[in-house]
């Protein structure tokens, strides 16, 4: 971890660290707010992914998962409690391992691989479960939240901060080259390429089917994410509202929906890895997180991109494979213009993003993960790919991993 | 009347208004490598789990509707997969539609046709048939599967159960009926007669013992046992393994063994049954028979055959009686009448138990285990009082061994129960019961005592079997903290518990006894203090018309074998053996003196005590059968007065004789000892001791342990007649709790 990946090959940047690997990731299919999961709960949507990444792991034996780290950005009700305590105690595993919550808004997810995999770099974990949930139909964003009112008295942020659809109207405004059409065009993009990511199967593998009860109804078994709209048109989304704004850009089609699902992954010691004889799909090279003006938080995703490259000393060019979480459009068109990387790279978001698939706050960051882990093993020719999303109040977090499968720049 | 009589109920003008409706909701979900859906049947009566999905005509006919619809749906499914709702599979027939038919004549024919309907639909269902194809079926049992639910998941091909799925059970024996939706043909083609048996019949009459899920796999009735945390996720993942051909669940099953076997297995079942209701119930040798015939008839037979059972023992007396039964136990007894505001009753926080007996013990061990709080013993004997925590420790440690508490929880007990020679530790107690010696002196003495020590709210309890509760509180500076708490041995398993108020009680007193009560997991009945309450004063009475009888010359197994047609759990000498005899002839003296015209003095019983014998019968034989003592019934015979038995000629072995001129027939026996009760029970309702012949009955049902085919007492005392003729009326009219 933290590898000085072009100083010292195959080294390490300083001390004792172990490096890290993604073993396997999964995830619920995702839901609308108010729809598939209306009638499930949160902490059963993260227990369907914990058993299912035991199930697909059998070398793993449970009672060597040293901590469950289950992010949630609402922390109430059925995801509170210490969701990720209570998530191993509903999930059968042993006692003997414990569990924590995490919020970090939108990189919930995101922060409960990152700590563990610094727990497991220092040696203090071997093994650890990190993952998400966000049932946004249950709780909705901000729900029982008090904001101090010196936010207000003292203008410490303006009232827009705490409504994300605003703040990405002021990132258009920020860059009034990242026109509406442009989030529309990226948007239909997005939609064409899920579409085309589930024809090949490429999701379905990563996806645990979920038993979703309506009263009225019947149970459902929800196999597929529920909010991509294939054959998204420009047209479509032109005739969208803008509910932000009047005569704003920002619009349902060119962002990411309210949404229940849950995400998980198991992180290893690469050593145990090995000792278990567990997968090592992805390879931990560094990390960052940034903070930015809360105003125009979809911006994060660079600073904290340009800190975890400075720190894991690669450049934007070493990067194969991007997974950018789409919060909206207009922020992951902002990153791109950054980085000067064309709208349609293919190497950004080859399965499309959450403009389709939806954004359950806090889940997420395991779901870039997951994505990356599959587009790596289709791609021996890349070495490292990164995962980078903004996060509400101000933040970017970014990950950056290695591919095992690779075999050389050819 | 035309459009309503007998002969036009049909299946499909089967009508219940009241139904609460279990509806067949259907979804489609794809499997992977499966080609088209599988139709998922959720039954859901739209009610949460503590109103569990039941079926009705409207209920079943969803069932046959679901299946319409997906025989219609296009792609054509590949399987049908039926499940509950949250925590519940379906717990069968809606036993309220059966007490809502008021009128006698169209009782048969309409459970004839619901027995009907309930088959269509299960069939439909289960089999399969979609137009002129035959899909696979699955049984996703997620939660309670009783009765016609468990019925519908044996009509499926294959059954998942979940591991947290309880209860599993086959009770309608228990009831008065029959498993009529298919259980008695399907389950023994299955699971074998034996199972069958255990399932359907001794199960169902061990007070209705159910199975959990690993259970009801263990015995054949699931192929597959998946955990509770994605039970359906799983369950709908092995459905698609067994439509793949990955796995041949009904290739793996154990096949049921034919012949003797089977033979063997119904007797057993007779067996039981005997031993359970004596014969006096039909509804469990029905079932027997059904299953005897399972081995060979074709289902159409055997189906219509349970049918048939259904409507015949939809208008039995038996059943009249069981469903009012089960509807007292279900609501009347956990509910007591008449009872204060409940927000009156104070709280406990430390107990007291006056004396260290056996009975002492067993209190202080129920109230430490239920309450959790401190319970202090007292008894001026020290040997007395070590052996009475002693009692206590090793039940706990009995506890502990058997797993049913947790070694943390065991110390925790056993650090509530301790002993004391002075009463001085009752200073804290909220609650204080005595224990001692059935003696009226002494027990006014121990509350002088008390008094002196405890707070002026404190509540102190006796659980005296017969002595006036007012006498006792007279006297003392606050009367109006006495209440009677009577329990029943053993008190750890009946579970009824008079809760006796005198004119003085005041209602914070009773509101905290009836708490306790509860807390306790008893079912409280408030009595009046009226000598021997109700329970004994009826089992008294009832046992005092059968030792009379003996007395006068019956032979003693004949007078007690004269109430074996009631079905009682054990015979009254029985009963007067594990009462023991001191206890029935304290009771029987105080009875005696209040009641002389109906209480005999009993004198026989007494002579038994003084000569420290405890049973009318010897040790049990090399054929398990106790034989009657013959020195017992000559000491009984020679202290009661009147004529004399013991000069019979001949006869039977204890001196008694058919022949001899005071001796009744077994027929004799049973008609004055049913009139006894009967005008016992008018004389209690007279005297306002209970509220209504409804908490006699709770009383007898679980405080004797009396059965539901009897409906406690009054029901059958009804429709026999003899409480017209004995009382001149009845206890309640035709309809309420009898046919006739």
């Amino acid at each position: 971890m933290f590898q000085s990946a072009k100083g010292q090959p195959g080294g390490r940047s300083a001390g004792a660290v172990r490096d890290v690997v993604f073993v396997d990731g999964v995830r619920t299919p995702f839901g609308k707010a108010k729809g598939v999961y209306a009638e499930t709960r949160a902490d059963d949507l993260i227990v369907k992914v914990i058993r299912e990444l035991l199930r697909r792991n059998p070398n793993l034996p449970p009672e060597r998962v040293d901590d469950v780290a289950i992010a949630a950005t609402t922390q109430i009700g059925d995801q509170g409690l210490t969701i990720g305590r209570v998530a191993g105690i509903l999930s059968g595993l042993p006692r003997s391992v414990p569990g924590y919550a995490i919020d970090r808004m939108c990189a919930g997810a995101v922060t409960a691989v990152t700590t563990t995999a610094a727990s497991i770099g220092v040696g203090a974990y071997d093994v650890a479960i990190a993952g998400g949930v966000e049932h946004m139909g249950r709780h909705p964003m901000g729900e029982a939240a008090d904001p101090n009112p010196r936010f207000l008295s003292e203008q410490l942020v303006d009232f827009s901060a705490l409504v994300m659809g605003e703040t990405a109207e002021n990132l258009h405004d920020r860059y009034p080259g990242i026109t509406k059409d442009r989030a529309d065009a990226y948007a239909v993009a997005s939609q064409e390429k899920v579409a085309k990511a589930y024809a090949n199967g490429e999701i379905q593998p990563d996806l645990v089917p979920v038993a979703a009860r309506h009263a009225e109804t019947g149970w459902e078994l929800v196999s597929k994410d529920e909010p991509p709209r294939p054959g998204t048109s420009m047209s479509a989304l032109a005739g969208l509202k803008t509910p932000f704004r009047p005569h704003g850009r920002v619009t349902a089609g060119n962002s990411a929906g309210l949404n229940d699902g849950a995400t998980g992954c198991i992180l290893a010691a690469a050593d145990v890895a090995a000792e278990l004889g567990l997968t090592s799909k992805m390879t931990l090279v560094g990390y960052g997180f940034a903070g930015v003006d809360p105003e125009v938080m979809g911006v994060g995703p660079i600073p904290s991109t340009e800190k975890a490259l400075a720190r894991t000393g690669l450049s934007i060019g070493d990067i194969g494979l991007f997974e950018l979480n789409e919060a909206f459009a207009v922020q992951v068109l902002a990153f791109l213009d950054h980085f000067g990387i064309d709208d349609d790279d293919p190497r950004v978001n080859p399965y499309g993003g959450a403009i389709a698939y939806g954004h359950p706050l806090a889940s997420s960051g395991v779901r870039l993960m997951t994505q990356l882990a599959r587009e790596f093993s289709e791609h021996p020719e890349v070495r490292y790919g990164l995962t980078a999303m903004c996060v509400g109040l101000g933040m970017g977090a970014t990950t950056i991993w290695e591919n095992p499968a690779y075999e050389g720049a050819n | 009347m035309a459009d309503s009589g007998p002969g036009t109920i049909t299946t499909a003008t089967l009508d219940y208004p009241d139904e609460v409706v279990t509806h067949a909701r259907v979804r489609y979900a794809e499997l992977p490598g499966v080609t088209g859906p599988v139709a998922l049947v959720t039954l859901d009566n739209g009610h949460d789990h503590t109103r569990p999905s039941t079926f009705g005509p409207a209920g079943l006919r969803s069932i046959l509707a679901a299946v319409d619809e997906i025989a219609a749906h296009a792609p054509a499914v590949a399987a049908i997969a039926v499940t509950g709702k949250p925590f519940i599979f379906a717990v069968g027939a809606d036993l309220s539609y059966r007490s809502s038919l008021t009128d006698p004549a169209v009782v048969r024919p309409s459970l004839h046709a619901l027995g009907e309907l309930g088959h269509d639909a299960f069939r439909a269902l289960g089999g399969g048939r979609l137009g002129d194809r035959r899909v696979p079926t699955f049984a996703l049992v997620n939660g309670a599967a009783m009765g016609g639910g468990l019925e519908l998941a044996l009509h499926c091909d294959y059954r998942a159960f979940s591991a947290a799925a309880a209860p599993i059970a086959l009770p309608e024996t228990f009831l008065g009926l029959v498993p009529a939706w298919g259980g008695t043909f399907l389950l023994p083609n299955l699971v074998g007669a034996e199972n069958a048996v255990t399932v359907a019949v001794e199960n169902a009459l061990s007070q209705n013992r159910t199975l959990t899920g690993p259970q009801a796999v263990e015995l054949g009735l699931g192929d597959v046992l998946l955990d509770s945390a994605d039970f359906l996720e799983r369950g709908l993942v092995w459905v698609g393994a067994v439509l793949r051909g990955e796995v041949d669940p009904a290739g793996a099953r154990r096949r049921p063994e034919r012949g003797p076997a089977w033979a063997d297995a119904v007797a057993r079942g007779r067996a039981v049954a005997d031993a359970r209701v004596h014969g006096a119930a039909p509804a469990p040798y029905r079932a027997l028979e059904l299953i005897a015939a399972a081995e060979t008839v074709s289902p159409d037979a055997g189906f219509a055959a349970e049918t048939e059972a259904l409507a015949d023992l939809s208008v039995t007396e038996e059943l009249a009686a069981s469903l009012y039964a089960f509807d007292l136990t279900q609501k009347r007894a956990r509910r007591p009448v008449g009872g204060p505001d409940p927000k009156l009753a104070r709280k406990v926080t430390k107990v007291g138990v006056v004396g260290a007996g056996l009975m002492a013990s067993q209190l202080a061990l129920l109230f430490a285990r239920r309450l959790l709080v401190p319970v202090v013993l007292t008894d001026i004997d020290s040997e007395r009082l070590d052996r009475g925590v002693g009692y206590v420790h090793a039940e706990i440690d009995k506890l502990l061994a058997r797993h049913r508490l947790s070694p943390d929880a065991a110390n925790r007990l056993k650090a509530l129960v301790t002993g004391s020679l002075t009463k001085d530790v009752f200073a804290d107690a909220d609650l204080v019961i005595e224990a001692v010696f059935e003696d009226m002196g002494v027990k006014k003495t121990v509350f002088a005592e008390l008094e002196a020590i405890v707070g002026p709210e404190t509540v102190l309890l006796t659980n005296t079997s017969a002595l006036s509760v007012t006498e006792m509180a007279a006297g003392l500076a606050h009367p109006e903290r006495v209440v009677g708490l009577h329990f029943f041995n053993p008190v750890a398993v009946l579970p009824l518990v008079e809760v006796v108020r005198t004119p003085s009680s005041d209602d914070a007193a009773v509101a905290t006894t009836l708490a306790v009560a509860k807390t306790l997991r008893k079912n409280a009945v408030l009595v009046a203090d009226a000598p021997a309450f109700v329970v004994n004063r009826l089992l008294v009475r009832f046992m005092s018309e059968v030792l009379g009888a003996i007395a006068s010359g019956t032979p003693v197994e004949e007078a007690d074998r004269a109430l074996e047609p009631l079905g009682l759990p054990m015979s009254p000498l029985e009963l007067l053996a594990l009462v023991g005899p001191p206890v029935a002839l304290h009771v029987g003296e105080i009875m005696h003196a209040h009641f002389p015209e109906r209480y005999a003095d009993p004198a026989g019983l007494r002579a038994l005590v003084e000569a420290g014998r405890s049973s009318f019968y010897g040790p049990p034989g090399p054929d398990g059968r106790a034989a009657v003592d013959p020195e017992v019934a000559g000491l009984v015979r020679a202290a009661t007065s009147g004529p004399s038995a013991g000069s019979a000629d001949g006869g039977s072995a204890d001196g008694g004789s058919a022949g001899h001129p005071g001796a009744l027939s077994g027929a004799e026996v049973r008609e004055r000892a049913a009139a006894a009760l009967a005008e016992e029970i008018r004389l209690l309702l007279d005297e306002n001791v209970v509220a209504e012949a409804a908490d006699v009955d709770v009383c007898m049902l679980l405080g004797a342990g009396w059965p539901f085919h009897l409906g406690g007492v009054t029901p059958y005392l009804d429709r026999t007649g003899i409480s017209e003729k004995v009382t001149g009326r009845r206890f309640a009219p035709p309809g309420v709790a009898t046919i006739s």
